[in-house]
């Protein structure tokens, strides 16, 4: 595995890939060692994924839940790596990753409430090791160094993968976290999607460095660019640079290019700073599209369109039915604001909720 | 609380230093680093001998990163570990405040109670030591003013003993603030058993009648020689040492000035929105109809703490307080 990395070396500015913009395989030799029933499942993960996703935007265009950022367009990051993960392995997500979230045992409806603003979502109730989602951009990466440390401390055979986007590799927290990873040589897997946008600010803006794989070299850890339209090139690269960090090496630093298809979250408006021709240009790389061209090409996706479109129908019901779960939950007590804080509730605090809850009684007596 | 009978002269760094043994010791899952806390034992010698007792993985240097060290330690704690991080100075904690505030502070609730951050985050502060600038600063009060966060700090030796054995065994995370200006000045007897002090009780060090004062950290030795003064003059001064800033005392504090009337709070930090404001606010809310005279607080200006040549001009004396004390009780 050593050897994919020296093949390539972010210096030789070459980028890992599999298939080509058609679903045909240009790089056979590293291509991913799945049965034919896994490539059907990545596929069909894929496309529940992309479905939950563009109905999720729905259900906000309905005002049903609050702002939702899309993971239109890089789906096979997420899905590459809720495939590759073992299931001692932590999740330290930033907040576009789906498919990993629904692979490590969150359920849609948990997602939904989140956005729909309630912290019951990250609850995580069937998933273990996965942290929430942390809003400061790539403050999470910090985290992922080190439970990487208690992994490593307690002698443990899994892995962390982290994920951060383009504009979060600006941040302090991304050097800090990469360095300290590399210096304590700790099992985790960075993950940086460069979807090309920080919000409206492009890739250019956020650096004068060629890429971010390159920026391994000065953090003394392993770095690899790959495609990450590419389901395949993803899942080996992941692969690989999981079983580099399990087996004590240290970590890795993985750029994935891709292209937010969406927009950065449902309050933005991608039409104000990027153009139709861009737009097209990254079209004929779409994930989804690659995949199945593969899988059809391949014969091994034998599903005629009808069919397909009474599968996703199905999709919707389902999301749809976790969804109304979701809007139904249970109301918000006020015990849930306060008791969390601290492992015992401060006798101030204490106080604060008594003199709400006499103001609470009195609004009630009005009535 | 008091265990043992083995007693040992002790200031306030070896007292310090003896309670992370003891947790080290007994607690596997304790993992103590910051910047030279390794093999120099930190620049003020707290962690002195426990890298080589306890081994590099457990006792360790860590990169000159704040924020990496705090946020590493959030995700330490997230995994089951219970870090004690070192901010070398207070001053220098500003880097680390996204993760002290934005995660350490919140983990718990975020994940509703499934990932806690027992963290302890050690930082020696306050001034009077002649040092350069960013090395004097109080800033207990932003601490106290985030939810998520528990605030301790000790006056003495044995205090800060038994209060940094409740932090470690806490499962919030506490900011211990050591007040640096009297890490060697005061030696007392203290047991080199375990013991423990609770975060949140104040300590009513001085009975008195007259007159309540509030300190903590380095100003209760202040206070003390304040109160020689004041005892000259004829002034009875209680003195309480609040030793925990947040969660607040309240009881103690309001059963005192409930007896005296009067409330004095001497603190190092600036003055507004301070812990001092804190307190004369509880005050009034508690016992306002038994006060005699206004709330005082006696604090730092709401200045950057001079360099030393000027620092004299910053810090509180003794004198001061005592012109306060007697202020208050002739009002």
């Amino acid at each position: 595995m050593i050897i994919m990395f020296k093949e390539y070396d972010p210096i030789k500015k070459k980028m890992f890939k599999i298939i080509d913009d058609d679903g045909n395989i240009i790089n056979k030799k590293w291509f991913p060692e799945l049965s034919d029933e896994q490539l059907l499942k990545a596929y069909w993960d894929m496309v529940f994924a992309r479905t939950a996703d563009l109905q999720t935007v729905n259900y906000q265009r309905q005002g049903r839940i609050y702002t939702y950022p899309p993971n239109y367009g890089q789906e096979a990051i997420a899905l590459a790596l809720g495939a590759v993960m073992h299931e001692n392995d932590w999740l330290v997500p930033a907040f576009r990753e789906m498919g990993a979230y629904l692979a490590k045992g969150v359920s849609l409806k948990e997602i939904f409430l989140y956005f729909m603003g309630h912290e019951d979502g990250s609850r995580f109730k069937n998933a273990k090791n996965i942290l929430p989602m942390a809003v400061p951009i790539a403050s999470q990466l910090q985290h992922a160094t080190g439970i990487g440390y208690e992994l490593k401390y307690n002698k443990k055979k899994d892995v962390v993968f982290a994920v951060v986007g383009d504009g979060g590799t600006s941040e302090g927290d991304f050097h800090e976290a990469v360095n300290i990873a590399g210096v304590w040589n700790v099992p985790v897997v960075f993950i940086v999607q460069n979807n090309q946008y920080g919000i409206s600010t492009p890739f250019s803006v956020q650096t004068a460095s060629d890429g971010i794989a390159i920026k391994s070299y000065a953090y003394g850890v392993k770095g690899i660019q790959v495609d990450g339209n590419d389901y395949f090139a993803m899942h080996t690269a992941l692969k690989h640079a999981s079983e580099h960090a399990r087996k004590g090496n240290g970590a890795v630093l993985i750029e994935a290019v891709t292209y937010r298809k969406g927009a950065h979250t449902t309050s933005d408006d991608p039409t104000k700073y990027r153009t139709k021709e861009e737009e097209q240009q990254w079209e004929v790389k779409d994930p989804l599209k690659r995949l199945k061209a593969y899988l059809v090409t391949s014969k091994k996706l034998k599903t005629t369109n009808k069919e397909e479109e009474k599968i996703i129908s199905q999709y919707k019901k389902e999301i749809d039915r976790q969804f109304v779960e979701a809007e139904n939950y249970k109301p918000y007590p006020l015990d849930d604001v306060f008791k969390y804080m601290y492992e015992d509730m401060p006798i101030d605090l204490q106080a604060q909720k008594m003199e709400h809850e006499k103001f609470l009684k009195w609004k009630e007596v009005r009535k | 609380m008091e265990g043992g009978t083995k007693m040992k002269i002790m200031n306030m760094v070896n007292a310090i230093n003896n309670a992370l043994d003891i947790k080290l010791k007994e607690d596997k899952n304790i993992i103590v680093y910051g910047q030279d806390v390794g093999v120099e034992g930190g620049v003020f010698r707290v962690t002195e001998h426990l890298q080589k007792k306890y081994g590099k993985d457990r006792v360790f240097d860590a990169p000159l990163a704040e924020s990496g060290i705090a946020g590493t330690a959030v995700g330490m704690a997230a995994a089951g570990l219970r870090p004690i991080i070192e901010m070398q100075f207070s001053g220098f904690v500003y880097p680390a405040f996204n993760q002290i505030i934005s995660h350490a502070a919140r983990m718990r609730n975020r994940s509703r109670g499934r990932y806690q951050t027992p963290i302890v985050i050690r930082m020696p502060y306050g001034g009077g030591i002649n040092a350069l600038e960013h090395h004097s600063e109080s800033m207990e009060a932003l601490f106290g003013h985030i939810p998520g966060l528990k605030v301790v700090i000790p006056s003495t030796p044995h205090d800060a003993k038994g209060l940094l054995i409740s932090a470690i065994e806490s499962n919030d995370t506490v900011i211990y603030m050591e007040p640096k200006r009297i890490y060697r000045a005061i030696k007392q007897e203290v047991t080199e058993d375990k013991f423990s002090i609770p975060i949140g009780s104040a300590n009513v060090i001085t009975k008195g009648t007259d007159v309540t004062v509030i300190a903590y950290g380095a100003m209760i030795r202040e206070v003390q020689k304040a109160i020689v003064l004041a005892k000259e003059a004829g002034i009875s001064v209680e003195l309480i040492d609040l030793r925990t800033i947040y969660p607040i005392d309240r009881d103690t504090i309001s059963n005192s000035v409930r007896k005296t009337g009067r409330v004095i709070t001497v603190t190092e930090s600036p003055r507004s929105f301070g812990v001092a404001s804190e307190i004369t606010q509880i005050v009034n809310e508690d016992s306002f109809l038994y006060l005699e005279a206004p709330p005082k607080r006696v604090t730092g200006f709401d200045v950057v703490v001079p360099l030393p040549k000027g620092e004299h001009h910053y810090m509180i004396s003794a004198e001061k307080i005592f012109y306060e004390i007697e202020k208050t009780v002739k009002f």
